[in-house]
């Protein structure tokens, strides 16, 4: 289980960071959700792992899981989502506007005459 | 508890949306609203520095539930300081944004500004390190709108740069409370603060770790190198009075790390050093990268991003002191960096709205090119830190700090040296726009070949100064900035006595962390 659930982190992190330092917006969009899944199983993990123990206050249950992180994956998850539909916006307005889904500066951003120095 | 700690969050929260619903095609009944709304912040923080200034710590319990469950808003003097220069900046640069015209640019100006507004008092007021995670994002998501305002490639380009940047470093901040939550339990910052005390030596070296991840978070939002490279191009591509609203933002991230690192980290304790030990020197190096980036750039909006980059090092040397006196001049320096960093954006824009675009080149005499040379010159002063304005009193202040710091040689040799590279690069910037630009005289050159470039239109990155509705309004707005920072050094005195006084309180983080914990009486 906590092998099962390290690994999973681990390579989503790997996989992520490999991701988004790509030079393409929709590579890089890709590696954003992967690391926000790595982070929210993280997140999950950090009140600590029990299976199939109820989060809330019960009469007769003696083990509980942690609600905290619970929610707090909750909130994570709504808030990189969010941030996911932004950059695909902006990373397509980009594409519409410039041509190309690259994510460096185009050459319009050097000075104007300063190829030919 | 007084019921208007929790304006500064509601108040814009409220205003926004009203903005977007109501008013969405009306430009005017938006600006009325939007303008009212800043102003009312910037009195409620006011009055709240009066709360503060009594040398309590206040705290808002939401639905007045017991402090480590609840979440709490804790008003205390840097808190209150922190609002105010807020609300004062985003007044000035609001009105220059109406000035100039760049608020009728593109859609939903006012409203984000708000949202942005919101943001940034709620990461200032916050006592819970998740809700402080949750107010970064507000303020995030609400400045990737303002960044990319106007439209246009370049801007669209940076603005991808920038959201990716940032969301890596929010990955980075829920990873960081994560290993924080798993040591502690707890995300209340006052009783994290205790248990992190409380802990022994040999089982924190996952709470070092969690500290040093978020270090890193505040140095990303702070734009300290090695983590500033998302900050030259968003700033240098933004409209103008964003770019100058985004100098409260850098100041966030450093206020984080003043925060958390006085108050649950304090520096002898289980942290040994780590932070500072990083701290420094990032600092130092921010500071050279700054002064040198504003020698070597070629374009006018980044010299004012390297500029705020230069004046991040500076505030940060004093912040990694982590001593009383450290941390006065670090908020003495906060508010001058702010308003001159500020200043010196929208000048740059005026200088855009005048010469067609940002590059720094010859070109011909500029209309207006004596007044804006004057508020040019002004905020140069004040951003290298020359005398006689308040930046000068700032590095003074920080010099004298670390006076007897073991690394006391690197830093004076970096912070004299690098007064020294900024002087020579503002002052060779300045001649450039406004005095070299006589020998080409006023009427239009016609450009050469190469010159011409790519066509500005319609994503011009500049507003066209024919455009300006009341370019009155945008002068005004520059001087008033201008002028804070004239009332900063005339009132340097009574300045110094407050910012003692907030550090005093800082490093006295038992006051805060009871004033939380106890009193709880009457909650649910």
């Amino acid at each position: 289980m906590e092998l099962l659930l390290s690994s999973a982190i681990g390579m989503l992190t790997a996989a992520g960071v490999y991701l988004i330092l790509r030079l393409r917006t929709f590579a890089v969009v890709l590696g954003m959700t992967m690391l926000s899944y790595a982070i929210n199983l993280f997140l999950f993990s950090t009140g600590r792992l029990v299976v199939n123990a109820p989060p809330i206050l019960q009469k007769g249950v003696e083990v509980y899981t942690d609600p905290l992180p619970q929610a707090l994956v909750l909130t994570a998850i709504v808030i990189s989502f969010g941030m996911t539909a932004v950059v695909v916006m902006m990373a397509l307005g980009a594409f519409l506007e410039g041509g190309d889904d690259r994510v460096d500066m185009p050459r319009a951003d050097r000075m104007p005459g300063d190829d030919q120095a | 508890m007084s019921h208007l700690i929790i304006a500064p969050v509601v108040l814009p929260a409220v205003i926004g949306p009203l903005i977007i619903l109501w008013m969405r095609n009306d430009l005017l009944l938006q600006r009325v609203f939007s303008v009212a709304g800043t102003a009312l912040l910037a009195g409620v923080a006011l009055y709240l520095n009066l709360l503060a200034a009594g040398g309590e710590v206040q705290v808002y319990r939401l639905g007045n539930w017991a402090a480590p469950f609840g979440i709490v808003l804790v008003l205390d003097r840097l808190a209150a300081l922190m609002l105010l220069l807020t609300a004062a900046l985003a007044l000035a640069v609001q009105l220059y944004a109406m000035g100039s015209g760049w608020d009728r640019k593109g859609r939903h100006f006012h409203a984000l500004w708000q949202f942005q507004l919101m943001g940034v008092c709620g990461a200032f007021l916050t006592g819970d390190a998740f809700n402080l995670f949750v107010f970064f994002e507000i303020l995030l998501i609400a400045s990737y709108g303002l960044m990319i305002h106007g439209g246009g490639e370049m801007r669209l380009r940076a603005g991808v740069q920038y959201i990716a940047y940032n969301l890596a470093g929010s990955t980075l901040f829920l990873a960081a409370l994560g290993v924080l939550y798993s040591v502690t339990g707890t995300l209340n910052m006052a009783d994290m603060a205790l248990r992190v005390a409380a802990m022994p030596a040999e089982d924190t070296a996952l709470l070092r770790a969690g500290a040093v991840l978020l270090m890193l978070v505040f140095a990303v939002k702070a734009a300290l190198v090695p983590l500033h490279f998302w900050l030259p191009s968003t700033y240098a591509n933004a409209p103008g009075p964003v770019a100058a609203l985004f100098a409260i933002m850098t100041k966030v991230g450093v206020y984080g790390i003043i925060r958390f690192f006085t108050l649950v980290f304090p520096q002898d304790a289980v942290t040994q050093g780590v932070v500072t030990d990083l701290l420094l020197p990032a600092a130092l190096f921010t500071l050279a990268i700054g002064q040198i980036g504003i020698l070597g750039t070629r374009h006018l909006g980044r010299l004012a991003a390297f500029a705020a980059i230069g004046s991040i090092g500076t505030l940060m040397i004093a912040v990694a002191q982590f001593t009383p006196q450290g941390t006065a001049a670090a908020v003495y320096y906060m508010i001058h960096s702010t308003l001159a960093a500020g200043a010196l954006f929208l000048i740059v824009d005026m200088i855009g709205a005048r010469r067609g675009d940002l590059w720094l080149r010859l070109d011909r005499v500029m209309p207006g090119n004596g007044l804006v040379a004057a508020l040019y010159f002004t905020a140069a002063i004040a951003v290298v830190g020359m005398p006689p304005f308040s930046g000068f009193i700032g590095k003074l202040l920080v010099m004298q700090a670390t006076g007897a710091a073991p690394a006391m040689v690197w830093i004076w040799a970096t912070i004299l040296i690098t007064s020294l590279i900024a002087i020579y690069a503002m002052s060779r910037a300045g001649s450039i726009v406004f005095w070299k630009s006589f020998e080409l005289g006023p009427a239009p050159v016609p450009a050469p070949a190469v010159a011409a470039g790519p066509k500005l239109e319609p994503d011009e990155p500049v507003q066209d100064l024919g455009d300006a509705p009341a370019n009155w309004l945008a002068v005004a707005s520059v001087a008033l900035l201008l002028s804070g920072i004239v009332a900063l050094t005339a009132f340097a005195g009574p300045a110094m006595r407050f910012a003692e006084a907030t550090a005093a309180q800082l490093h006295d983080p038992d006051a805060y962390v009871s004033a939380v914990l106890e009193g709880q009486e009457g909650t649910k």
